[in-house]
């Protein structure tokens, strides 16, 4: 029985031997040690979020799908009919919103992917590992980071080579890059917490549909001045909107506006930074409380 | 081995525990010595599910307490999971990434060193015969193959308690086989094991202790050899003529005073005796001939697990036609 008796319970360094009580040779553990493992338990299932797309490099090329539809849809056919004010032309309008879908899309594969985990019992067996808990979140989290910055540098490559540009400077390009990021970390937290709760998958995969017409009652496509008065009220004050002008106006396509403008658009940054505080303040508290009191 | 009766590894008092209007646990105690196997039997929504991710921390009591290798499971849940393996009902493994690495992560995520949790994994694929599948996605698996991944997955540190819950449905004779005999070896190495099971053959071989839950409470408990001696003496009489089953019938319910059952095809009826009227087979045998019986053959020995849970829950542990036994008797 040597391969068996190889390990100590919870990598403790006493010989192995299972004794019932606390005198079992595990030391408690310390504060420093605790920090020590939060970090290497976040490291760990991001490691299992890179992993699995290693094994699926497809996931990444189909994230871009529904952004390049968008693209043909409506910079080339409705685009083509479209004006929008200023001088820019309309696909240069465009671009950023399209930007914008990538963090907004951070939503779905987070919600599905955390509901299925719950239907097959994968969140159970973390569970009863001696894990923590908002660590094991925040690293998931993270390595979508990663691999959305891979998809959003992407789409970027494709905006440069259909001949979008960025007039306001590197420095001012790269904020709108962190501020695009930062609103898909957000999204991520929201799709795991609503995931978390859900709990399952089929049901998970039909709300996900609904993040398609939140996306578009806002300026991601066109302008709002034209939108009827209730219907642009939502569309100014959803945090999409805000995000789509911060992006336009950091990368310098933005338009001038025709009528007055709300303030979530007159500060996109500032509103940006508000609503991301807000969404994390209401969903990591939710996700983390989710995932730890799940079936009880 | 330490059996530490002072000190049992699971202990369960008084446990409560409702999903809404569902009562799951009503009042549940239960020890489980160090070094044992404790074999948990119920029909279907007994409540052993729920004691058993009660028992990994997984739900919270409603009330009572529990304790795993001396930790509250409430109060001290990190220090009960340090020393914990669990594999649940259904299969719980990442499909999307290799075997190997599935091992690796919960190596990492129980806190060993990388290259100690690679090691362990690479020993535990050798060992548990899916080496040649680590390093292909859990999504190919056969749901064996996942089944045993997922058992070892709870293997990873060596665990002062595991809880397997029916670690052996769906699986092949074979496969079955391997587990009964991890859970042998283990448990030689000094785990503690709680286990569900549908199948009595299994709880028979594998546990010290069973223990019956019905309607969320425990309901009988002891050594598998002790409820069956409780439960009196099994009585079997094969005959020529399927006519005479009535006859015998009446033959055996005089002696044994328990109620007879009768399978035609078999040309035969069985009965369990009332617990404290041992079955004498000269006796048998005289009444039988006193009777006009002709009995082909004639078997008396103990009674098997399924009468102990049938004696017991009123109900078959499988879903086998009986006819009724004495109602319920509790040892
Ligand atoms: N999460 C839950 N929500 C609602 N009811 C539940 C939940 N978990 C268990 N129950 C109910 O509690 C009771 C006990 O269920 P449990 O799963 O513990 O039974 P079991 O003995 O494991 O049954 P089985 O042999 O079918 O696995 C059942 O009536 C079940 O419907
Ligand atoms: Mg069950």
């Amino acid at each position: 029985m040597s391969t068996l008796a190889g390990s100590t319970p919870g990598g403790g360094n006493l010989p192995g031997r299972s004794v019932a009580g606390p005198g079992d040779g595990l030391a408690p553990i310390s504060l420093a040690g605790r920090a020590r493992f939060a970090m290497s338990d976040a490291w760990t299932l991001a490691l299992r979020v890179l992993l699995y797309y290693r094994h699926s490099p497809g996931l990444i090329v189909a994230s871009l799908a529904a952004p390049l539809a968008m693209l043909v849809v409506f910079g080339y056919i409705f685009g083509s009919a479209m004006r929008v004010p200023g001088e820019a032309g309309y696909r240069d309008y465009l671009m950023p919103g399209l930007f914008t879908l990538i963090a907004v899309n951070g939503i779905m594969p987070s919600m599905t992917g955390a509901a299925r985990d719950v239907g097959r019992g994968v969140t159970d067996r973390l569970r009863t590992l001696p894990i923590s808990r908002s660590a094991a979140l925040f690293g998931q989290t993270v390595a979508d980071l990663a691999v959305s910055a891979v998809v959003l540098a992407l789409l970027l490559g494709m905006g440069l080579a259909l001949g979008w540009r960025a007039h306001d400077g590197l420095a001012s390009a790269a904020a709108a890059v962190a501020l695009l990021l930062l609103f898909r970390f957000v999204t991520n937290w929201i799709g795991i917490g609503l995931g978390l709760v859900i709990g399952r998958e089929d049901t998970a995969a039909q709300l996900s549909v609904l993040v398609f017409p939140l996306a578009m009652v806002t300026n991601v496509f066109v302008p709002t001045g034209g939108m009827p008065g209730w219907l642009r009220v939502i569309a100014d004050w959803n945090p999409i909107s805000a995000v789509a002008a911060a992006a336009r106006d950091l990368f310098g396509n933005e338009v001038p506006s025709t009528s007055a403008v709300a303030w979530p658009l007159e500060h996109p940054v500032a509103a940006t930074l508000a609503w991301s505080a807000l969404l994390l303040a209401v969903f990591v508290p939710l996700a983390v409380r989710a995932f730890t009191t799940h079936g009880r | 081995m330490s059996h530490s009766p002072d000190h049992p590894a699971i202990e369960v008092h008084g446990v409560h525990k409702r999903f809404g209007a569902t009562t799951a646990l009503r009042g549940l105690d239960l020890a489980v010595s160090a070094g044992t196997v404790c074999g948990l039997l119920g029909p279907n929504g007994a409540g052993k599910t729920t004691a058993t991710r009660i028992l990994a921390t997984l739900t919270r009591p409603d009330a009572g307490r529990a304790q795993v290798a001396g930790f509250d499971v409430v109060s001290q849940p990190d220090e009960v999971r340090r020393r914990i393996g669990f594999a649940g009902q259904h299969a719980a493994v990442e499909e999307g990434i290799t075997g190997r690495d599935n091992l690796y992560l919960i190596g990492r995520l129980h806190h060993l060193g990388a290259r100690r949790a690679r090691r362990r994994a690479d020993e535990l694929l050798e060992r548990f015969g899916l080496h040649d599948a680590a390093d292909r996605l859990v999504r190919g698996y056969s749901g064996g193959m996942r089944r045993r991944l997922d058992l070892i997955a709870s293997l990873v540190i060596r665990p002062a308690v595991l809880f397997l819950d029916e670690p052996t449905t769906g699986l092949d004779p074979r496969s079955r086989g391997d587990i009964w005999e991890i859970v042998r070896e283990l448990v030689a190495d000094g785990t503690t094991v709680l286990l569900t099971t549908q199948y009595l053959d299994e709880a028979d071989r594998l546990a010290d202790d069973i223990a019956v839950l019905d309607h969320g409470r425990l309901i009988a408990s002891g050594p598998p050899e002790a409820l069956k001696a409780a439960i009196g003496t099994r009585v079997e009489v094969t005959l020529a003529d399927t006519a005479q089953l009535p006859t015998a019938a009446a033959v055996l319910a005089a002696l044994t005073g328990g109620e007879p059952t009768r399978d035609e095809a078999e040309r035969r009826v069985g009965a369990v005796s009332v617990p404290g009227r041992p079955v004498a087979l000269p006796r048998l045998i005289r009444d039988l001939d006193a009777s006009g019986v002709q009995a082909q053959d004639v078997a008396l020995g103990h009674p098997s697990l399924d009468d102990v849970f049938l004696a017991l829950t009123g109900r078959a542990a499988t879903d086998e036609p009986t006819t009724g036994l004495a109602p319920a008797v509790t040892p």
